[in-house]
């Protein structure tokens, strides 16, 4: 087994929000309101059904409430387990399904809020994703250059199946505000299923949708290459997070391939498919989606040509890996170094910043 | 290197081009606005006919959206993959670095100037007057 | 000297091919719409002439992303005698079968009645394109196989077209589309995997084709190359319907055959499918063994576009991954990506192996001595 390397960051941690009365306290009277009145309830998103096997690793599902929504269960399973001197806190709350952009920007303040107060402020460790309200890119700036100001923020955090691609110039104030305030992007699997869950519809079951995420990070991928998002901001990272990466080298052949044939569509793209997602993406790394043996990572570590891509994470509570299996068989106690400590502080600025308490 | 009389300068008007074969290489003669350019008849990336292809102009941008759009009629689209070759220099614009097809040197010489010797019928019918196409091969 | 002038390269290819190979998928295509017209009740050529084609995307003339070449075709493959590329048997002997040794050619028709939202006209076109088939192509060169056109969102119509053709040798599998109206997997085309299994042919998922969905899983992209490239990923979409929904469980005879997509992304989808398997199989008791075993024992690739990374050792690793015996050569002509068979595979790869991939494969599969 791999032992981890003491003072990694973890940069796929998953707060729960134990109900939406939860939230109650950091909404204004009209939303609290609204929200009791019109008896909502939660926000649970199909990608992560909450007794699903993959939403909670059994010795980390609580005999009551939702996994991962004890601080103390956190510190204990995931910090003080792999020695992490840092855990950046990626909420998947499913604020992102509603369709009013008015009710889905008072839901991503309280959250946020909720985050600084309940698990930021009572665990130094703890860093945290802004998530904001994409049905509205103003007040999604709005709330990026809110929340900037505490320092414990480290990045924006956004969905990877949504209402339209990434790339798309609509989003671009998000990445300008987001690489102004030393921000990285965070692509996170889940889908708000304001479309069908799959490129070719809507499938029968659970293990479908989370098979197709992968799918989803690589039109995703394509879209911001394509679209030209590093040519306007080249010191934007972005990080591709629960993502699986496996996927990568094959899927970059493709691209690269047909770029050269059809270059005159988006001339903008000035650099290989394959220098712009070393230069500027990144992935956790959980789940790894390889057979166990060591001798085939290894190759597919070859066919990723950097040691550059891939940031530590136990996407806490969720099931990826056993016990404390949390990093690959075989990979050189330099890699380790790469993927726990080096890696992260290049991707995450803020990281470096002294905390105010 | 060998000079090869084509043909005369009136056969390749301006917006045309001509194939033929040159000690069993396949080169192609573009006139482009009175300009001419050969090439070899073969993409380096997967051997097609290269000079099929249509010619575009040179698309370029400093920022997405925008599209700076020069060299009108000099960039050739290989008809398979398409790639963009410069008409001038061969060179590509998929990969510069790696690909560069073979461009040859056309000049245009005056009809007396032109080496004298076995020439195709079609080719003597026309007047001496006529400036002749010639290649470099 | 002697020095012949041309407006156009002498036709055909100056390539010689020693050894014969299979091209799994060659683009026939109509010269003109009436061509089709002697297999087609009059009845639909006055629909078509009033109505047209309704898909389900907007447009009636050219596709919704525009192509990289006109009709997405080389345009060195427009044939002398007129009509667009593909569209003459001459032309495609002279330009492809004959010069690079095509043994077995098996046709894949696009832009036919698959994909429409009338089903009756859909199911009309699928029978008359594959007698057209038949007259213009497979009864006049035996080096060329036709694929069962069906209509591809109405099981039922499906079934019955297969069935139809149950026994003739002029067909070497069934034609689908991989962007549907539901994933591949669900039970509306149930019918059309029972009845290919029936009468013995495999069923090949050519990429492509409009269901009403956004292409992808966050919507519609701009641009084509994000078409292009997509076409990856709903492929492993509609594959991974196709495995979890239990059809090869179902089906234990039927093979299937993922055409124009590339293959380099199934070693990954596999990985992917049994880890989530290990944890979510509760969700799907219908499966009795891993989705990779089920991947290994049904489905073949075509090559092209055939991957193209820059070390040739990754290259194989991703094939010996796979298994040399699932892939199966395609040119894809007369299509702009076209992959020239003696310039796609890198040196260095077994007799064995060259064997299987060129022409083993397929004959195999395809049931062709």
């Amino acid at each position: 087994m791999t032992s981890p390397l003491a003072g990694g960051v973890d940069c796929d941690l998953h707060p729960a929000v134990p109900h939406l009365t939860a939230l109650l306290p950091y909404l204004n009277d009209y939303w609290r309101d609204q929200v009791t009145t019109r008896g909502m309830t939660d926000l649970v998103s199909q990608s992560y059904p909450t007794n699903s096997p993959i939403s909670s690793r059994p010795d980390w599902r609580p005999a009551q409430g939702k996994p991962g929504s004890s601080l103390d269960d956190m510190k204990t399973q995931a910090l003080d387990r792999f020695g992490v001197s840092t855990g950046i806190c990626n909420p998947l709350y499913g604020v992102q399904m509603v369709f009013s952009e008015d009710m889905a920007n008072a839901f991503c303040r309280a959250l946020n809020d909720w985050l600084v107060k309940e698990w930021l402020d009572k665990e130094p460790r703890l860093r945290g994703s802004i998530v904001i309200p994409v049905q509205s890119v103003e007040k999604s700036v709005a709330e990026i250059e809110r929340c900037a100001k505490d320092k414990r923020f480290v990045q924006v955090l956004m969905l990877v199946m949504g209402d339209m691609p990434l790339g798309k110039r609509t989003y671009w104030p998000i990445y300008a505000a987001a690489e102004r305030l030393g921000l990285p992007i965070g692509i996170h699997a889940g889908s708000n299923y304001h479309n069908p869950p799959t490129s070719v519809g809507w499938g029968s079951y659970h293990i479908e949708d989370y098979v197709a995420q992968a799918q989803a990070f690589q039109t995703q991928l394509t879209s911001l290459i394509v679209e030209g998002v590093f040519a306007r901001h080249p010191n934007l990272k972005m990080v591709m997070l629960e993502s699986g990466w496996s996927w990568l080298p094959s899927y970059l052949w493709r691209l690269h391939k047909f770029w050269r044939g059809v270059r005159m569509e988006t001339p903008w793209v000035d650099r290989s498919p394959q220098e712009i997602v070393r230069s500027n993406i990144r992935f956790s790394l959980q789940p790894i989606d390889a057979p166990p043996d060591p001798a085939t990572l290894n190759r597919l570590f070859d066919h990723m040509q950097s040691d550059e891509l891939l940031l530590f994470s136990t996407d806490y509570p969720h099931w990826q890996f056993e016990g404390d299996q949390v990093l690959p068989e075989g990979i050189s106690p330099d890699l380790v170094r790469k993927i726990m400590i080096d890696n992260p502080h290049a991707t995450y600025p803020r990281l470096k910043q002294p905390v105010v308490a | 290197m060998a000079r090869h009389v084509i043909a005369p300068v009136d056969e390749l008007p301006p917006g045309t081009r001509k194939f033929l074969t040159i000690d069993e290489r396949p080169i192609a003669i573009f006139n482009i606005k009175g300009e001419f350019f050969g090439l070899l008849n073969r993409c380096p990336h997967q051997g097609a006919a290269l000079c099929e292809g249509p010619l575009i102009g040179l698309a370029q941008s400093s920022d997405p959206g925008e599209i700076e759009y020069t060299r009108l009629g000099e960039i050739l689209r290989c008809p398979w993959h398409g790639w963009e070759f410069d008409i001038r220099t061969g060179q590509s614009y998929c990969d510069p670095k790696k690909f560069r097809t073979r461009a040859y040197p056309v000049n245009v010489e005056p009809g007396t100037n032109v080496v004298k010797g076995p020439y195709v019928a079609e080719i003597l019918a026309v007047s001496v007057e006529s400036d002749y196409v010639v290649v470099d091969l | 000297m002697n020095v012949q002038f041309r407006d156009r390269p002498a036709p055909g290819s100056s390539v010689e091919v020693k050894t014969a190979i299979a091209d799994c998928d060659i683009h026939p295509a109509r010269a003109t719409a009436s061509e089709l017209y002697p297999f087609l009740a009059k009845r639909w050529h006055d629909h078509l002439e009033t109505y047209g084609k309704q898909a389900y995307q907007g447009m009636m003339e050219g596709p919704p992303y525009p192509k990289a070449q006109p009709n997405a075709s080389r345009r060195d493959a427009y044939p002398p005698e007129g009509g667009p590329q593909g569209s003459s048997l001459s032309f495609m002997q002279k330009q492809l079968l004959d010069p690079y040794n095509v043994a077995l050619g098996v046709l894949n028709p696009l832009n036919t009645g698959q994909g429409l939202r009338n089903q009756d006209l859909s199911a009309a076109l699928a029978t008359a394109i594959n007698d057209w088939q038949i007259a213009k192509w497979t009864s006049q060169d035996s080096r060329l196989k036709g694929s069962v056109v069906v209509a591809n969102e109405d099981g039922v119509s499906a079934a019955a077209e297969i069935r139809r053709r149950a026994g003739d040798r002029n067909f070497v599998q069934v034609l689908l589309l991989s962007r549907n109206v539901e994933p591949l997997g669900q039970r509306r085309y149930w019918p059309i995997y029972e009845a290919a299994e029936e009468v013995g042919l495999p069923v090949g998922v050519h990429a492509f084709g409009f269901g009403g969905n956004p292409i992808t899983a966050s919507g519609w992209p701009s641009f084509y190359i994000e078409e292009m490239v997509g076409h990856s990923q709903c492929q492993q979409t509609a594959l991974a319907s196709i495995v979890l929904e239990g059809v090869f469980a179902r089906h234990p005879k039927l093979k299937m055959v993922m055409i124009e997509a590339g293959f380099g992304w199934a070693p990954s989808l596999s990985w992917r499918l049994d880890k989530s398997f290990e944890r979510l199989h509760s969700e799907v008791p219908h499966l009795k063994r891993k989705p990779s075993e089920y991947i290994r024992d049904h489905i073949f690739w075509t090559t092209q576009p055939m991957e193209d990374p820059e070390r040739r050792d990754h290259l194989f690793d991703v094939i010996d991954w796979i298994g040399w015996d699932k892939l199966l050569f395609a040119t894809d002509y007369p299509h702009w990506d076209f992959d020239e068979p003696t310039r796609v595979l890198p040196p260095g790869v077994s007799d064995a192996n060259r064997e299987a991939f060129y022409l083993g494969n397929a004959k195999k599969l395809y049931g062709i001595a």
